[in-house]
């Protein structure tokens, strides 16, 4: 069974950063019913990640999200744009993943805000933080403006346009490779690795 | 089953004071406490070596030897010594002269340091930490074995026909531990040698090194130095002791609170749960590490840490005469017993050196 994790960094309740992620998981669905979903709200984690941050290691309930999300077929990653960029919040989650986490794992990205001047933010934030982890976003990403939810009608191609491709990656590839353990035997490290 | 302290050597202001000892101060009392741990009956000394502020440790074989003209049973051992960025020629001569001045009671514990600023100081690379302790160790371990030594490698000059002196003690060379927090290359290479590992286990969760444990006690055996379960294994801890619970998590408190490593972070019960940090009465104590053989299997050394984050000498003090009372003497009663007769007993100069002579 295909399993899709969304992590959504949205800080107030209700939250039009969750409401995008379900968004994009239900368009995901309707093409893959069988698919289990798994929401990771990072408001709920946002103490543990700074602990995190401090300590080195994640608390159970922070361990057990980022197994989710290392476990998954596919991410879906949504957060609201501060400061012309993703939250820190959201940046922070992904600091504390292992780099390897997300190897070849498809991701489908979403971001909102307050007008479509951050658009862009999706090209140059997002993809390159998962380009970075050796994650593959897939090609359309969702930009959600307060204009937006006034008339979803657009949003609403644009999301289920996304989450067409990102199923069809996701069936395609099937499981995501196992990460590389980086485990070299003696006599080659002795060679000079 | 050998119990003993390790000390990082810190110099950190005592949070309900205000007040942090000078380096004086600090490298007299690190003396100290290492006198008290023979006192009271640890089996092992280690420092560490560090070479930036706030730590003052950077010359172990010196403090070492100092302590070893004032002890006569205590092992000395480092936590860690730098196998990057100090030279393989004179790690051999430093503690073979240390090993003869102390009798045999002399081993010492690999590291490759992790802080990139530290390396060049001492003309290398972070970038080549792996491959420097790769390269570095293995000249070393030469060095003690052979009388003579032609090698050339990557990085350092070549050797024609060299000869480290002095010679290590009986022809001996000091059993060796190679720490680690996250590389599985050290533990193979701990495994491919026979030689120890050590866990430093303190800061983090236990399963973060039971998959480190496992690598090297699997490996050991590829090796064919003996079973999985015979592997030796060393591992950290870090205790705050009062006769009662409560004493030692109030007074504890604050020093937990503000303590360079995990200070504003965790609160010291979810600590406490999450690592092998034990603050509470010595029955907890004896509890808390009781449950590592549970975790890791039977094993042969345990480190605990004990003066740091401000902690003033005479708390440091009091902490080893608990330990020393009423914690060690059951945990190793208790560890011993349940120990099956074919995991065998830290290696020591006495057992290598029968080992040598058989």
């Amino acid at each position: 069974m295909t399993t899709i994790a969304v992590v959504t960094a949205g800080l107030s309740q209700p939250s039009s950063t969750r409401l995008l992620a379900d968004k994009l998981a239900l368009s995901t669905r309707s093409v893959l019913p069988d698919a289990k979903i798994e929401v990771i709200e990072l408001r709920d984690l946002a103490v543990e990640v700074t602990k995190n941050m401090l300590t080195g290691f994640p608390s159970p309930a922070l361990r057990a999200a980022i197994d989710k999300v290392t476990a998954a077929d596919g991410l879906i990653a949504v957060t609201p744009v501060f400061t012309a960029s993703y939250s820190g919040l959201f940046k922070s989650f992904f600091d504390v993943l292992d780099q390897k986490a997300l190897d070849g794992k498809p991701v489908l990205i979403g971001a909102t805000g307050g007008t479509e001047r951050h658009s862009l933010v999706l090209d140059f934030a997002l993809r390159p933080l998962f380009a970075y982890l050796r994650a593959e976003p897939v090609a359309t990403a969702v930009y959600a403006a307060s204009s937006d939810w006034a008339s979803p009608g657009d949003l609403d191609t644009r999301a289920s346009r996304a989450g067409r491709e990102f199923a069809a990656r996701l069936s395609s590839e099937g499981t995501a490779a196992a990460p590389d353990s980086g485990f070299v035997p003696f006599e080659q490290l002795l060679a000079g690795g | 089953m050998q119990f003993g302290i390790f000390t990082v050597g810190d110099v950190t202001t005592d949070p309900t004071t205000g007040e942090a000892p000078s380096e004086y101060e600090r490298i007299k009392a690190m003396v100290r406490i290492a006198l008290k741990a023979e006192e009271v009956g640890l089996d092992v000394f280690a420092t560490g070596e560090h070479h930036n502020p706030p730590f003052v440790p950077s010359s172990p074989t010196t403090m070492l030897g100092y302590i070893a003209a004032q002890t006569s049973k205590i092992i000395l051992s480092t936590s860690t010594t730098l196998i990057t960025t100090n030279d393989p020629v004179k790690i051999a001569e430093d503690f073979a002269m240390l090993q003869h001045l102390a009798d045999g009671r002399v081993d010492l514990m690999m590291g490759r340091g992790n802080t990139g600023p530290v390396y060049p100081w001492f003309g290398q690379d972070i970038r080549q930490g792996i491959p420097l302790a790769i390269e570095n160790y293995h000249l070393l371990h030469r060095l003690w074995r052979e009388d003579v030594v032609s090698w050339s490698g990557k990085f350092r000059t070549p050797l024609q026909e060299f000869t480290s002196t002095p010679r290590p003690l009986d022809g001996v060379p000091p059993f060796v531990w190679h720490g680690s927090i996250r590389s599985p290359e050290i533990a193979e290479q701990a495994a491919y040698y026979g030689d120890g590992f050590f866990a430093n286990h303190i800061f983090w969760p236990k399963e973060h090194f039971q998959a480190l444990i496992n690598l090297y006690r699997e490996r050991y055996e590829h090796y064919g130095h003996g079973k999985a379960d015979q592997a030796i294994v060393g591992l950290g801890g870090q205790v705050f002791l009062r006769p009662k619970s409560q004493d030692a998590v109030r007074e504890f408190r604050p020093y937990f609170d503000n303590a360079p490593v995990y200070g504003h972070g965790p609160s010291l019960e979810e600590f406490t749960e999450q690592t092998p940090l034990t603050v509470g009465s010595p029955q907890e104590v004896i509890d808390k590490t009781l449950t590592f053989r549970e975790h890791f299997g039977d094993y042969q050394r345990q480190l605990f840490l004990m003066d740091h984050a401000g902690l003033p000498l005479k708390t440091v003090l009091e902490q080893l005469d608990l330990l020393g009372e009423h914690v060690i003497p059951v945990l190793r009663k208790e560890l011993d017993s349940l120990r099956p007769a074919h995991v065998p007993e830290a290696p020591t100069h006495a057992s290598l050196r029968s080992e040598v002579t058989v």
